[in-house]
């Protein structure tokens, strides 16, 4: 078993696109969540739009790469205002039911047999990240031990999380932030202010879903391939154990969190692997191995809960009130 | 808050002589001058009807106890007039603004501005980010904004020297940066009525403010609620203390089972038969905080055949165990309890004073809670 293949995999796995994919669509759910207590169970979904929105406007219309952006973020934004019209006058449950819901939805309909042609059914779609790579500035070469395109594919993902990281601490900060803190910790008060709660939540509803358009684009420009079985609930989930994992109201949180994740992930499979491949774990076979590491991310998660429940970056004291 | 030509006013609000009804006074009478008016508002819940009020009109500029009992529908009419709740009927005004169906937050930047019964704080925002949320025009609180400091940064300046101000009245000044959360309760009634104050309001709605919060600071929150009433601002408030009102209000309105049932102001109102059967009880007048007030009570309740006071039931109502040296008041307990203890009794009885027991325990039954 060699440690330091397998602790080089891991970094490799803290900066790939997946990652920054996660931490992205995770600050969205921050925004949510953290910042403005709305319960969205259905960011897979934004994720979809995102992806099958670029996608399908380059692969079916021929749109260059930053029309297809535009139909991505409008489509996501379509997709929180279809959402949030019905619900988030309502209490934080139904927002929760609908998103999951939802997220459900758009996953069949782009399965559906009958819609092949326009969205290739349990195959997705490939092919559509030539426009988009003409913007790779690097020329052919080695950075870092990556090749053009991938160093491209990490410094697009890692480049957007960090303007819009930065981007939500600053808006956090300002008086705009401080009203959805507000409605985050009691609405009813908020309202009894004169602020426009609901103009409030639908607005925070419509960044993050936004996040999770570009996330989705970070997640399936590298792979030129989107498929629906990428978008399951388990995405969502896994980006809500990231969150957790990092802290809710943070900026840094969501983004640490998705780097653990993937961390932990990759060096309970390697290590796992190893072991097998020694002989160390006779009663284990490598499929289940990748079974028991999401065991041991649940294991991880649940300790952190009980030992730290703000987060590696929450704030204790946040927490001592809630 | 209050403008330079207030001052002269000020005089007029605080000394207006001039009466408040505009014939003689009477559940749903006209007012000379009102800021709100409602008619024929209703709310049902279910079988019961929660608030059936025919005709009110809340007096501009004068300080309005709104008293009743228990589930009289004081709480659901405030829901009612903010916007909170929806009336299975009825149509009302503000400042001749019709206020039906319209949502709670635009009546609030109208200047109708409330606070709840059951306080509500931001808990995880500090003391003073709670008081500038009250703040209205902010232009930093829209999202196109937010990102730029140099078109908000010089109003919250303001808003921070004008919740400073706001902080230091209401004692809440050394908690500036603590979280709300980690207020007393008491506390967080002060914020919650300071925040209220940061939005300017004409008119402001106070939901029983004077719940826990202690003796000494009712005083000066009492001098507070008369000052807003010198900066030119009318008050509506729900209050059980009935020392409270008669010392505040200028107008008192009576609401029992949903509908107003009497009207005037507080000398007269409390001295309506109607009110005393079905809210203040025989003997409220008696002043228990005065001086003598507990011998008074005692020589009334002698006085009153319903009363066991003065009598053999008595049991700790009787005199020597109501009177500790320093007056102070001991729990009721009913006579039927035994008490299989003699010492908690005997201590009792010969007055301990308050500084004894702990104190956070009701003298009287300190003994009891400590054993179970
Ligand atoms: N959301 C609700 N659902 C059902 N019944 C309600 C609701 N809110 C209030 N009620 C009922 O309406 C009546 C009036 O309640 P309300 O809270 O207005 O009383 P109140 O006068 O404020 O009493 P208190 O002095 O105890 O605060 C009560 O009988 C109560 O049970
Ligand atoms: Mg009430």
């Amino acid at each position: 078993m060699d440690f330091g293949e397998i602790f080089n995999e891991a970094i490799g796995e803290m900066v790939s696109p997946t990652t920054a994919a996660y931490a992205l669509a995770a600050l969205g759910l921050a925004v949510h969540f953290g910042y403005s207590g709305l319960l969205n169970f259905g960011q897979a979904g934004f994720m979809a739009v995102g992806s099958y929105a670029f996608a399908m406007s380059t692969i079916l219309l021929g749109a260059p790469w930053w029309i297809g952006l535009l139909i991505a973020i409008v489509a996501a934004s379509a997709f929180a205002l279809l959402l949030g019209i019905p619900t988030l006058r309502l209490r934080a449950d139904y927002l929760a039911i609908v998103t999951i819901a939802a997220a459900e939805i758009i996953r069949y309909v782009v399965t559906t047999n009958s819609l092949t042609k326009v969205t290739g059914s349990a195959n997705g779609l490939a092919g559509f990240r030539q426009d988009f790579l003409r913007l790779n500035p690097f020329p052919p070469g080695n950075y870092l031990g990556y090749s053009s395109p991938d160093f491209f594919y990490r410094f697009f993902g890692w480049g957007l999380v960090i303007i819009f990281g930065l981007g939500v601490w600053l808006l956090m900060r300002s008086p705009w932030g401080r009203v959805l803190k507000g409605i985050r910790e009691d609405e009813l008060a908020v309202r009894s202010l004169g602020k426009n709660v609901y103009a409030y939540k639908m607005q925070s509803l419509v960044i993050g879903g936004g996040f999770g358009a570009l996330a989705g684009l970070v997640f399936t420009l590298p792979r030129d391939v989107v498929q629906p079985a990428n978008y399951g609930t388990e995405l969502t989930f896994f980006l809500w154990t990231c969150l957790l994992l990092g802290g809710m109201s943070t900026v840094l949180g969501p983004v640490i969190g998705a780097m653990l994740f993937w961390v932990v992930l990759s060096l309970t499979q390697n290590i796992l692997f190893g072991l097998i491949g020694v002989g160390a774990l006779p009663w284990l076979n490598p499929s289940q191995a990748g079974q028991l590491r999401y065991i041991l991310v649940g294991v991880a998660l649940m300790l952190l809960m009980i030992f730290r429940p703000q987060g590696v970056f929450g704030n204790k004291k946040e927490l001592a009130f809630s | 808050m209050s403008e330079p030509q207030l001052t002269a006013d000020a005089v007029d609000y605080m000394t207006d002589t001039r009466p408040i009804a505009e014939g003689p006074a009477g559940p749903g009478c006209a007012k000379r001058d009102p800021i709100v008016v409602a008619d024929d508002v209703s709310r049902r819940f279910g079988g019961i009807t929660a608030v059936d009020v025919e005709h009110l009109e809340i007096p501009r500029h004068k300080i309005t106890a709104l008293i009743g009992p228990n589930g009289a529908g004081k709480t659901t009419l405030f829901n009612l007039l903010t916007g909170f709740d929806t009336p299975n009927s009825g149509t009302w005004q503000f400042e001749g603004t019709n206020l039906e169906g319209m949502s709670s937050y635009k009546v609030a930047r109208l200047g109708m501005v409330r606070t709840f019964q059951l306080t509500k704080v931001m808990g995880k925002l500090t003391v003073l980010e709670n008081m500038r949320l009250g703040a209205s025009a902010q232009p930093g609180e829209k999202l196109r904004n937010a990102l730029f400091q140099g078109i908000w940064g010089k109003r919250e300046k303001d808003i921070t020297a004008q919740a400073d101000v706001l902080l230091a009245k209401f004692k809440l000044d050394t908690k500036r940066g603590d979280y709300a959360a980690s207020l007393s309760g008491g506390q967080r009634k002060l914020l919650e009525m300071a925040r209220a104050l940061m939005v300017n309001p004409k008119l402001v709605m106070l939901d029983e403010p004077m719940a826990g919060v202690n003796p000494a600071l009712t005083q000066s929150l009492l001098d507070h609620i008369k000052n807003l009433k010198a900066e030119g601002m009318t008050v509506l408030f729900v209050e059980h203390d009935m020392q409270m009102v008669r010392h505040i209000a200028d107008w008192v309105v009576v609401m029992a089972e949903g509908k107003v049932v009497a009207e005037g102001p507080p000398a007269e109102v409390m001295r309506d038969q109607a009110v005393i059967d079905a809210y203040l009880g025989a003997h409220h007048d008696v002043d228990l905080g005065a001086a003598g007030g507990v011998q008074e009570l005692e020589e009334v309740l002698a006085a009153d055949e319903e009363s066991v006071v003065g009598t053999e039931d008595a049991g700790i109502l009787s005199e020597e165990s109501v009177l500790s040296e320093d007056s102070e008041i001991l729990a009721v307990r009913p006579p039927d309890d035994e008490d299989d203890d003699g010492d908690g009794t005997r201590e009792r009885r010969t007055g301990r004073r308050a500084a004894d027991s702990p104190p956070d325990v009701v003298p009287g039954t300190s003994h009891d809670s400590r054993e179970d």
